[in-house]
């Protein structure tokens, strides 16, 4: 009875959490440390990094291009059923842009990709963590960090944001030609309005947060994954926790990135 | 010479080694039995150090494995080969880049000419035919991936060889298949080994000594004909259980 009544204690359960949250971070951090240290072993990462990177680019593009497409339509249908009569229609240009380029394309992206991208890392890497092959690559005096983690997250840090630029590209562009069908709007007003409020930091804006999430889709399922517990069932949770905990950072990340970059 | 000294483990509350003892000398083959469950594949894993005792010391060539620097470590595994239970293949390699990975020497790994000569001579060495090389191990029985196994702890040319159940999960010609290889090896490649095992024909046949972990501790070691003698309840009680098991005896 009384462990029952001690566990149940609010203040233990909150210590808890805080450790383990703790626990996670210190191992999250060592497994970086351990991505810097492997680096160096460029002969064994780059090749498996192309690999990943054709998988993430190509195998993601119909999916990201699909879903900035359909934000950048419905963007552009929402603004004109607002804006109509009270503010000039090339403001649809601004706000399409603005919202594709600084939030929508990156953060709509991010979270599709780390369920994607998230829940393939946290599974492949937790299968072979239950079926004894990270052991086996360790036992062989190799670095797991240089053949499974690295060629992951550089693959991810560099298709992610190229993934985020085609999203942009195409949330624009549809959003112009959904703007077109229920506005009397033409290029050159849709053109205008983006071109009003534009800031070329707003670019890069993008890429930055695209880089940030990248780091946080591709660093986290390989934490998961890489410290599955026993079974099918281990797997099971670490995919989950992967997808969950890396969209939970994706969305902290927009909040943090936006008050440093943007209101600072 | 690998050894262990009052190495203890536990996982939770969960005691798996209570104190093990346990030498083996350069150029035997050492069988450790015990029924499933027992932590003979936690000890096995302590020695190459993927695993690391909470109390205790693993000596391997007077090294103290738990202590050792990353870069010592990984001197210290291309001196040793690991069989795993069931493989521990690269799903997404084929046969040539899993065993490929077990050549220690960087210089070697990179020769492709090297290499490739190298993977088929272990290949060979296992009896497997060179056609496999190219294949995947999703398209190997458990035999053939558990000869692939093999052959990739030791295309290395290792000093040591652990054997993890290499033949659990097999049917009794494929057993007594690996177990003849593993006599060769011993034989041919001079290597000092340890087969975990629960199967005692397969030990009896392969090993120059045995050693029975039971109850987190090792409860005997000696030759057959000790074990054979033995009036150790718990000797006897798991040597009369692998006997009277059919599976084991057709082996």
């Amino acid at each position: 009875m009384a462990t029952a009544a001690t566990t149940s204690d609010p203040r233990v359960l909150i210590g808890r959490a805080i450790l383990g949250g703790m626990a996670h971070v210190g191992r999250v951090s060592m497994l970086v440390v351990e991505i810097f240290r492997g680096l160096k072993e460029v002969r064994i990462w780059v090749p498996r990094a192309f690999d990943e990177a054709w998988n993430i680019g190509v195998g993601s593009l119909f999916i990201v291009l699909l879903v900035s497409a359909f934000a950048g339509g419905v963007t552009a249908y929402q603004a004109g059923y607002q804006f109509t009569g009270s503010l000039p229609y090339y403001v649809v240009g601004t706000l399409v842009v603005e919202s594709i380029v600084l939030e929508l394309g990156p953060v709509l992206v991010g979270l599709i990709l780390a369920g994607r991208i998230g829940a393939r890392y946290a599974a492949e890497l937790g299968t072979m963590r239950v079926t004894e092959q990270i052991d086996a690559l360790e036992s062989l005096g190799r670095s797991p960090a240089s053949h499974l983690i690295i060629p992951r997250v550089v693959a991810g840090l560099i298709m992610i944001p190229v993934l985020v630029i085609f999203a942009d590209i195409v949330g624009v562009g549809a959003g112009l030609w959904a703007a077109k069908q229920v506005l009397p709007l033409t290029n050159a007003d849709f053109t205008y309005g983006a071109q009003y409020f534009w800031h070329p930091f707003d670019a890069y804006y993008s890429l930055i947060k695209a880089f940030f999430f990248a780091a946080a889709i591709t660093i986290i399922p390989c934490y998961m994954g890489f410290t599955t517990g026993q079974g099918a069932e281990g797997v099971g949770r670490s995919t989950t926790a992967a997808v969950v905990s890396s969209s939970v950072i994706i969305l902290l990340l927009d909040v943090v990135l936006a008050k440093v970059l943007l209101n600072s | 010479m690998i050894e262990l000294r009052g190495v203890k483990k536990k996982f939770g509350d969960q005691v798996i080694l209570d104190g093990v003892d346990f030498v083996v000398q350069d150029g035997e083959t050492v069988a450790l039995l015990g029924p499933s469950g027992t932590g003979k594949s936690v000890l096995l894993k302590h020695i190459i150090g993927l695993i690391k005792p909470d109390a205790g010391q693993v000596l391997v060539d007077g090294l103290h494995v738990a202590k050792l620097k990353r870069k010592e470590l990984a001197q210290l595994r291309y001196k040793i080969g690991y069989v795993f239970q069931n493989g521990a293949l690269f799903d997404s390699d084929n046969v040539f880049e899993n065993v490929r990975l077990g050549i220690s020497d960087e210089t070697k790994y990179s020769d492709p000419d090297y290499s490739r000569e190298r993977v088929a001579q272990v290949i060979k060495l296992v009896n497997l035919p060179a056609d496999v090389i190219d294949k995947y191990p999703s398209e190997l029985s458990g035999g053939m991936r558990k000869r692939v196994g093999i052959a990739r702890a030791i295309v290395g040319e290792p000093k040591y060889l652990l054997y993890d159940e290499p033949t659990s999960g097999l049917d009794p010609v494929n057993s007594d298949i690996i177990d003849g290889l593993v006599e060769r090896l011993s034989d041919e490649l001079g290597v000092t080994g340890i087969m975990v095992t629960h199967d005692v024909r397969g030990a009896f046949r392969v090993a120059d000594r045995l050693a029975l972990l039971s109850g987190g501790k090792i409860i005997m070691q000696g030759t057959q004909e000790e074990f054979l003698a033995s009036e150790n309840p718990k000797v006897k009680e798991f040597l009369e259980r692998d006997f009277e098991n059919p599976s084991n005896a057709a082996a």
